[in-house]
């Protein structure tokens, strides 16, 4: 909120304490369940709980009612069809097999069992104690170029050292919109000409990067339909240059998916995965009302672990993804 | 994905019921069943399915649909008839003020594509000799307003700034009066990016139209938005009362249900696509085309129309005859090739059938070499055409030389024609026999 009232600069010191009361009025007009836990209102493991136990406290009994009272819910958050089925299937499955009978109880197994899908150990870049280059990629406008400022931001707080690349040579501007986050963080930016080759640029990174024993590299990419053939190979080169002139440095590709995205996400995952090997996926937007339930279908199908979520603009809006408050915020309505 | 041929499984599951005489409703709904699927999975949203197919629901199960020879087809075009008409059934245009300069505002979510929706309308007003002013009124993303001046450098139109210290509403009103000055004819503001349920952004949005009254409020709405999309367009609806909306990122592969959604909650008009990145791919919206996209059944409509056109019902019996007796010849093999020809390019006729356009897109369908088929077909003998087992090495030369092709295109042809005879003996033999009688029966893709 802080750049929405009186931009950015000096002007923010001064306004601090102004900034602050806006910010808490706003708070109050903002549904989004990340939001608000962001801003520090209490959300626990019960409050998990209890959220899904209201909703289906109206029923006395397990009936096909209540299923598809499940599946609405289910599909209304972007779950899609096919997993969505694929999931209450498997439930009532279970519930038949260890004869369950109180609504409740089948609520808890479908908790579990959601939990147990969305559950992978994942090591954040910024808590690795080997040095990382991290390629961010994504289709156009998902918030890979936002997404890049709050990992280093992060980084920075956890005092490692941390350069960005400006891959992005394409649209127009990206180079600016880059250099203007490494600004706000305190970094630095390796950049090309727009026009240039976005490879090349991340070559250069990547030798700067070793010379100067970087802990975390961030190349930053043009934003692409996963469906441009010419433009996923242009991908693939950029990765290849990377790995190669990476020379033993880890190397990690990190997906960015935006909330409000439907079934296509899954496509997008499915062959950004393809060509150039996803480790994790960033989730954007969860501010917003979209549930980003499509995201259990991309676990489901393709096992990509959900690293972290975007919940804002500012440097700060980007946490750990946490299964459980996920699948409460599914719930939520 | 799973809904790919939603017009193919419509067909087989009437097929299925065939035997029993007259449909019944609950064979329709069935079939409904497999259309509300479609549509879920196309992202339409979870509502406005359920409304829809209601409404679907009671026209198909008329006793016309019921009765006719081809209830399949029938409730495909209800289908299709009441997407098309829920987005709007024809196409709507930009609204123009009376008086100079026409103001337009141009708003949406974060990332949906509005700036570069400035620059294409841009480009595409000045095609048509008006002299648009792009206003920079997204003051808080990083490096926003350089990237619409970079855009207005492109397209050679003016791009008015103030810095990302002001205030939107005022650098809005700042641009109507400096597009007087200077004779623009059409203003496009480009706001930033907001959340439908950001208050403070909402009423910013607000007060610059309370400063301006533009003529036209368009909402930028990405094509790959899932459900949430009701929740997007009624409330930047409610707040601004849009007049349309432009559907970005179509050039992908997304159904885009959203369009719908939206249309449903807001009743706006869709009135562009976005199809690609360059300034150009901006083009006017089809709702016919899109109802099928959503559908993920490709524009199998026009291509049952071009079909039922172009191919004679008795040729297709004769040739059903053929295949039986496996009598199938060149001369046969060129006659439905110029049926099919008829019909259109092949790229045409391609992206017709669903879930093929999208995979061919790139590839150069090669018309030239239908053409040396022909001529190669054309410089055998009768005997040859119908004997093809008897063209040996010196009659391969002859048909070559005749055809002004090279030996290696006759054998390419002659093995071609071998392969589809059999393929079209085991198609035969699956159908048993069902090739001919198209009218009555079309296959979903029929080659
Ligand atoms: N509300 C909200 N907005 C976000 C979030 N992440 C990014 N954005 C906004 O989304 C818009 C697009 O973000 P970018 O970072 O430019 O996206 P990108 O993927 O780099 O875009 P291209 O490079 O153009 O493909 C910007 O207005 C961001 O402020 C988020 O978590 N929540
Ligand atoms: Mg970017």
């Amino acid at each position: 909120m802080l750049k929405k009232i009186f931009g950015f600069g000096k002007e923010e010191e001064v306004k601090e304490q102004e900034v602050n009361e806006e910010q808490e009025e706003t708070t109050k007009e903002k549904p989004g369940l990340f939001k608000r836990l962001k801003d520090g209102l209490s959300k626990t493991r019960e409050g998990f709980v209890s959220q899904i136990q209201n909703l289906f406290s109206l029923y006395s009994s397990i009936d096909d009612e209540l299923y598809e009272d499940l599946e609405e819910i289910l599909i209304q958050a972007d779950v899609g069809v096919h997993t969505t089925m694929k999931l209450v299937d498997q439930l009532k499955t279970e519930v038949k097999e260890r004869k369950i009978k109180e609504p409740e109880e089948l609520i808890e197994i479908f908790q579990k069992q959601l939990c147990q899908l969305l559950s992978q150990d994942v090591e954040q870049v910024e808590e690795s104690d080997q040095p990382t280059i991290l390629m961010v990629v994504g289709v156009n406008g998902v918030g890979k170029t936002t997404t890049i400022g709050k990992i280093a931001q992060r980084a920075k707080n956890a005092e490692k050292d941390v350069l960005l690349a400006a891959g992005d040579t394409f649209r127009a501007a990206a180079i600016d919109q880059l250099t203007a986050w490494s600004n706000r963080v305190g970094t630095e930016v390796i950049a090309h000409q727009e026009g240039a080759d976005s490879a090349a640029v991340a070559y250069d990174a990547v030798q700067a990067a070793k010379s100067r024993a970087t802990d975390l590299l961030i190349v930053d990419t043009a934003g692409r339909l996963h469906t441009q053939a010419n433009l996923m190979e242009e991908l693939k080169k950029i990765k290849r240059v990377i790995v190669r002139e990476a020379e033993g440095i880890k190397v990690e590709v990190l997906l960015v998916l935006d909330a409000t995205t439907g079934q296509n996400a899954i496509s997008q995952a499915k062959l950004f995965n393809q060509e150039v090997d996803v480790d994790g996926i960033a989730l954007t937007k969860l501010d917003g009302t979209a549930k980003g339930g499509v995201v259990i279908a991309i676990m489901d199908e393709l096992g990509i672990p959900i690293k972290l979520i975007g919940v804002g603009e500012d440097l700060e809006d980007l946490q750990d993804f946490e299964p459980e408050t996920f699948i409460n915020a599914l719930f939520e309505q | 994905m799973i809904f790919e041929g939603l017009a193919e499984k419509l067909q087989s599951t009437f097929d299925k019921l065939k035997g029993k005489g007259k449909l019944s409703s609950k064979d329709v709904k069935t079939a409904l069943r497999e259309v509300k699927l479609a549509l879920l999975e196309a992202d339409v949203n979870f509502k406005v399915v359920k409304n829809l197919i209601n409404k679907i629901e009671e026209r198909a199960v008329g006793q016309e649909v019921l009765d006719s020879l081809t209830p399949a087809q029938q409730v495909i075009k209800i289908v299709n008839e009441e997407l098309t008409d829920l987005m709007g059934g024809t196409q709507s245009k930009i609204n123009f003020g009376a008086k100079s300069p026409t103001v337009i505002m141009v708003v949406g979510l974060q990332g949906a594509g509005k700036t570069t929706t400035v620059g294409k309308l841009a480009k595409r007003f000045r095609k048509k000799g008006k002299d648009p002013l792009l206003v920079a009124a997204d003051i808080y993303r990083p490096a926003a307003i350089k990237q619409l001046q970079v855009l207005g450098e492109r397209i050679e139109q003016p791009v008015f700034s103030m810095g990302d210290k002001q205030n939107p509403v005022d650098i809005a009103k700042a641009a109507i009066s400096n597009a007087k000055s200077n004779g623009n004819d059409i203003v496009i503001i480009d706001t930033a990016g907001r959340l439908h349920i950001d208050e403070d952004l909402m009423n910013e949005l607000e007060d610059i139209k309370g400063a301006v009254t533009p003529h036209e409020i368009l909402l930028v709405v990405d094509s790959m938005t899932g459900q949430d999309a009701v929740n997007v367009a009624e409330n930047f609806d409610q707040k601004l009362g849009i007049d349309g909306v432009v559907l970005t990122k179509l050039d992908g592969d997304a159904r885009g249900g959203a369009a719908l959604s939206i249309s449903s909650v807001t009743g706006r008009p869709i009135k562009f696509v976005g199809m690609g990145e360059k300034l150009d791919a901006l083009e006017p919206f089809h709702p016919d085309r899109m109802a099928s996209r959503i559908l993920g059944m490709g524009d199998v409509l026009s291509l049952i129309e071009k079909a039922e056109e172009q191919i004679d019902a008795e040729k297709a019996k004769e040739l059903e005859e053929k295949l039986r007796k496996e009598e199938f010849t060149l001369e046969d093999f060129l006659d439905q090739m110029n049926q099919v020809r008829n019909m259109g390019s092949l790229e045409e006729i391609l992206n017709m059938i669903p879930g093929v356009g999208k995979q061919l897109k790139g590839l150069n369908m090669d018309e030239g070499q239908l053409d040396r088929i022909e001529a190669i077909i054309s410089s055998m003998t009768i005997e040859e055409r119908r004997n093809p087992e008897i063209i040996n090495g010196s009659r391969r030369r002859r048909i070559a030389n005749g055809s002004g092709t090279t030996v290696q295109d006759v054998n390419q042809l002659l093995k071609q024609f071998k392969q589809t005879k059999q393929m079209m003996k085991q198609m035969g033999d699956l159908q048993k026999g069902n090739m001919g009688g198209l009218k009555g029966k079309m296959k979903f893709p029929f080659f």
